[in-house]
């Protein structure tokens, strides 16, 4: 080790520091990752990456799925799922929708985020089709429908017989 | 200390200069003591605020909001303008002492480490006066109450961290060079004594975390100011990422605020008990576990925010893991006493109560490791009684116990004995009253941070509350003491405690403005 | 002394019902899950205490006999391995006997699956709002303790600080699922009596689960510091059982139809303005204050304001759309028709405002319609 980095003196410790408070910043990737790969936290990740011949056809097992709709911070719009809850047979495609209206009289820029509980259920919950992390502009006054297409991977679990895909829409018209 | 001797060529420089540009090891280390001493105060006009208003059910005195201000304040200057900057200045003024050295070993760095923290809590202090009030978020800042929905204080709170967390990190690098570059010939590792042993372990611990601290409330400050969304849900954040990180910094941050107060009292036990400390590599081993595991409990602060099951679980076993090596070192504290020929002067007093009743906090704390069950304890009472018996009868009481066990050395004087049992015995008793009944309110189900309750919780609040003011007012009785001995005190003797041991002792009383100018021979302690 | 109090702590927690009302302890609570929690708590405190005991009693002996002043003489032993090596040992092994029932609770507390009932539970700053997945039921849960208590004009009512308008109405032993989220900042959900708390984070959701098994009423609060009035946003979940449940479940669909008739009744200002000063006193008064002062600048006051005492449409739009970028929920997703026409009449009616207006139910539902 060279003479001048070991912990023993001011650079090596400096070093430390320095390398320490990077560390900190990392913790955000790694945290996005450790999440992704575990499917912890209830995060779905983006759009799923479909190929014919991978896609898996409906079988006997049938779960339910609840739609939730929140609007941050009080936004007055209107968002609400087409469907609240949904039956279907893992590995069945399905699409439903959500009503999104922009009740202001000026245009503004929406995201949804969505969240999924029980959180070890996300990476089973694959949306082909999802308006979910886009930039959803809407002018005043506008009304939109949203499409989900989605199935539920047959791994899922088998004793989740239940799952629930919250979207909470937030208006960023402001950090754009 | 104008009563120091002088040595040689050069005695302190006279004025306020003397203080402003000062480099010397035991200037800078009264200057940490006095400086947390007033920060100790100031927390406590808050304390006295907060316990004003939680006397009677009803708000009484001050709105929600200024409350939560209270609150917030009171944490940030407790943990970082009192017990911090006192055990750095028990550190600057012991361990060149005890390892034979002259100085530290960066000693303009130390000047600057000290004068950082005068202006950093200025500002913070200000923020009390800025439009939207001072930080009102709770000492542990969460986003986005911290950041979305924050007053504009906010970032005067985030530059003041960053400040206190700079002079953190370069004290703390001034301490390992020293010990690991000035010990006295032929004094090894395995020689050193338990407060310096501590205080080498807490170093490392600042190092590593400190830098954590200052990267969370960078990420804030880009959340508030340059819209980026490190914690902010719409831009693909997440409000957990931050108590992700900020307890990464947070949980070895308690250690550090406690490590040095184990040293403390492993210097004093023995000598009261006239026996060597038991156990010593038992003491340093268990020192450093605690320090090592200290990096993978922090999760167990966040037991209800919706982490997975195999989270929780490593969670809960890490952190009763810890409590191993804490009980190894409150045996070996028992054992020293055991069969010993013990006295009971006021350093032993202050250090015997912190042993009973940081015992009683960590068994608290046992319990809240226990995840299922910290449901029902998770920001209750239960929580503030457990961290304030470990912190006020725990960190604050060693810090006492030091300086009454040191101040005959630094000043030349003794201290009134009788008033230091007075001050021991009223503020023992304050101690209890103000935090025992909050494990019992904690359980009935009072949450935190609120400036008002339901009905069932009177009784107990008003019994927490008179105690805090005994406790509160009995610290002027310390601050009246302190004065007295440094102005009138008796002259004390060379050995002030007849079984006090280390190279401390081997210098004059009081010790001279330059100590160790050419090293000691390190044989026999 | 020591050991005389640790036997009547021991005690005390251990006599039945009535010593739960003194309020020393957690209570057992209505669920299997809180009884399991209860259980596991105290087995652990009595660990503690023991523990603690024995090291106290051991100090407090050689505080007694080991002193100077006796004449005790220091012996000079200073370390044991084996005795280090022992007490590592046995609280290693104790704490393996405390994990294995802490991981089987824990471990049932997670699963979430098969319930009967799913209640999504969304916190605000500082107000609950419940909504019954599946059926078209959902309503705000506001503090109901009046102002006049919390500034000591009135005696404190035994429920002060605990009790909302409305309770969250729940069947009793079916698996129920709670669904947390917030709308702004953390809150977190919790009922002593349920064993259930969780943290509601904005833009996620997280769960938990409970099943009552006796009928009552449970109160909680909020577990997070959230602002201002963290303190002022309480619970209450009411246990019923299943028949009375679901009867209360149509009684509510049928109010909330009712609801939107109620726009089209006639209203005299007097009834407006008496329900408004309720409306105002649950919804506006936290911010723009009781007596209309408000908190200039963040929140402008209402005695006086150009607002209020303009124009009607004007006053009509603030309340039903919010003012967004000063942190003013809508008012029109939150509320009915008839409690905004109650509470804009109220305020353009009070304090020093007169301006003799009227706003009904209709005018407001025929806004709210064409936006």
């Amino acid at each position: 080790m060279k003479r001048w980095l070991t912990p023993t003196r001011p650079s090596g410790l400096l070093v430390i520091v320095v390398l320490m408070f990077g560390f900190g910043f990392m913790l955000v990737p790694l945290y996005d990752v450790f999440c992704e790969i575990t499917g912890l936290n209830g995060k779905t990740g983006g759009p799923y990456e479909a190929q014919a011949e991978t896609m898996p056809t409906a079988s006997e097992r049938q779960v339910t799925i609840q739609f939730v709709a929140n609007r941050n911070d009080n936004l007055p719009w209107l968002f609400a799922p087409e469907q609240e809850e949904i039956q279907l047979a893992v590995g069945e495609r399905k699409q439903t929708t959500f009503s999104v209206s922009n009740s202001y009289d000026r245009p503004v820029v929406a995201r949804a985020i969505p969240s999924v509980s029980p959180a070890r259920a996300a990476d089973y919950l694959n949306k082909i089709e999802c308006f979910c992390f886009q930039k959803q502009p809407l002018q005043a006054g506008e009304a939109k429908q949203f499409p989900l297409v989605f199935f539920i991977d047959p791994d899922l679990p088998e004793d989740i017989t239940k799952l629930t895909l919250s979207y909470t829409l937030f208006d960023i018209s402001n950090t754009d | 200390m104008s009563t120091h001797a002088e040595t040689g060529h050069h005695g302190p420089a006279k004025g306020i200069s003397r203080w402003i540009l000062t480099t010397n090891h035991k200037d800078i280390g009264t200057m940490y003591l006095v400086f947390s001493l007033l920060m100790l105060f100031i927390g406590g006009t808050m304390a006295f605020v907060i316990r004003a208003e939680l006397f009677q059910p009803g708000l009484q005195l001050v709105m929600p909001e200024f409350f939560n201000q209270m609150t917030t304040m009171h944490g940030l200057i407790m943990v970082f303008g009192a017990v911090m900057p006192a055990f750095v200045g028990l550190a600057n003024w012991q361990v060149p002492l005890m390892i034979g050295s002259p100085d530290m070993a960066l000693p303009r760095l130390n000047n600057l480490s000290f004068w950082i923290l005068p202006f950093a809590f200025s500002m913070l202090l200000a923020t009390l006066l800025m439009p939207g009030g001072a930080p009102d978020f709770g000492w542990t800042f969460y986003a986005p109450l911290s950041t979305t929905y924050a007053p504009p204080s906010v970032t005067f709170f985030i530059f003041a961290i960053h400040m206190m967390g700079i002079s953190s990190i370069l004290g703390a690098i001034n301490i390992i060079v020293t010990i690991f570059n000035m010990r006295a010939p032929g004094m090894k590792m395995m020689d050193l004594p338990l407060f310096v042993w501590t205080w080498l372990i807490t170093a490392f611990l600042l190092i590593a975390v400190m830098p954590v601290l200052a990267a969370v409330v960078t990420m804030m400050l880009m959340d508030v100011h340059f819209g980026t969304s490190f914690f902010n849900a719409a831009g693909g954040g997440d409000p957990v990422l931050f108590q992700h990180v900020f307890w990464f910094f947070a949980h070895p941050e308690v250690y550090i605020m406690v490590l040095p107060a184990f040293g403390i009292v492993s210097q004093i036990v023995p000598t009261f008990a006239r026996k060597p400390l038991f156990g010593y590599h038992s003491m340093v081993y268990a020192t450093a576990s605690i320090a090592i595991l200290s990096f993978i409990v922090w999760a167990h602060h966040m037991f209800t925010v919706g982490m997975p099951i195999v989270g929780e679980l490593f969670f809960m076993y890490s952190t009763m893991l810890i409590a191993v090596p804490t009980g190894v070192k409150v045996f070996n504290w028992v054992s020293t006493m055991f069969r010993g020929s013990m006295t009971f002067e006021t350093p032993m007093l202050f250090s015997i109560a912190f042993i009973v009743l940081f015992t009683i906090g960590g068994l608290s704390g046992l319990m809240l490791a226990i995840a299922p069950a910290d449901f029902q304890y998770h920001d209750t009472y239960f929580v503030v009684a457990h961290f304030h018996y470990v912190l006020v009868p725990g960190a604050v009481f060693g810090i006492i116990a030091g300086v009454y066990y040191w101040l005959p050395k630094w000043c030349g004087n003794m201290y009134d004995e009788k008033l230091g049992q007075w001050h021991f015995w009223l503020s023992f008793i304050g101690v209890n009253l103000t935090f025992f009944p909050m494990h019992f309110v904690g359980l009935a189900g009072m949450p935190r941070r609120i400036p008002d309750y339901a009905l069932q919780f009177a009784d107990f609040n008003m019994l927490t509350s008179l105690g805090a003011f005994l406790f509160g007012t009995t610290q002027l009785l310390f601050v009246y003491i302190l004065i007295k001995t440094v102005r009138s005190g008796k002259p004390a003797p060379q050995l002030p405690w007849d079984g006090a041991k280390g190279l401390e002792w081997s210098v004059p009383t009081p010790a001279p403005y330059h100590t160790f100018a050419t090293p000691p021979v390190f044989g026999d302690k | 002394m020591c050991r005389l109090l640790h036997l009547f702590s021991i005690a005390l927690v251990l006599t039945p019902a009535p010593l739960v009302a003194l309020e020393f302890n957690m209570p057992a609570g209505v669920t299997d899950t809180s009884q399991s929690v209860f259980n596991l708590h105290m087995t652990i405190f009595y660990i503690c205490l023991v523990i603690g005991l024995i090291v106290f009693t051991v100090m407090l002996w050689s505080i007694f006999h080991h002193r100077k002043s006796r004449g005790a003489k220091a012996a000079q032993f200073h370390g044991s391995v084996l005795v280090e090596v022992i007490w590592t040992l046995i609280p290693l092994i104790i704490l393996v006997a405390m994990a294995i029932p802490a991981t089987t609770t824990l471990t049932d507390m997670y699963d979430t699956t098969e319930s009967d009932l799913d209640i999504q539970i969304t916190g605000h700053q500082w107000k609950w709002h419940y909504k019954y997945i599946g059926e078209d039921v959902d309503f705000f849960s506001i503090l109901a303790t009046s102002r006049e208590e919390i500034e000591n004009r009135k005696k404190k009512n035994p429920n002060y600080l605990l009790e909302v308008d409305n309770a969250l109405v729940v069947p009793t032993n079916k698996k129920i699922r709670f669904l947390f989220t917030s709308n702004d900042v953390i809150h977190s959900w919790w009922v002593p009596d349920l064993a259930v708390k969780k943290d509601a984070i904005p833009g996620f959701i997280n769960e938990s689960w409970t099943r009552i098994n006796d009928p009552g009423l449970y109160r909680g609060q909020c577990a997070e510091l959230c602002g201002k009035h963290h303190a002022f946003m309480p619970i209450e979940v009411k246990a019923v059982p299943e028949a009375e449940y679901l009867a209360w479940l149509e009684e509510q669909k049928a109010s909330q139809l009712a609801a939107a008739g109620a726009a089209a009744k006639d209203w005299s200002m007097d009834e407006l303005i008496t329900a408004g000063a309720s409306v105002y006193e649950k919804n506006c008064a936290v911010c723009h204050q009781a007596d209309g002062s408000g908190v200039p600048p963040a929140f402008p006051p209402l005695n006086g304001s150009p607002v209020v005492q303009g124009d009607k449409t004007g006053h009509m739009q603030v309340v039903i759309n919010g003012r967004q970028e000063k942190g003013m929920p809508a008012f029109g997703a939150q509320l009915s028709a008839v409690d905004i026409a109650a509470v804009i009449t109220y305020e353009r009616n009070s304090w020093d405002n007169k301006t003799g207006d009227m706003v009904t139910p209709a005018e407001v539902q025929s806004l709210m319609d064409s936006q």
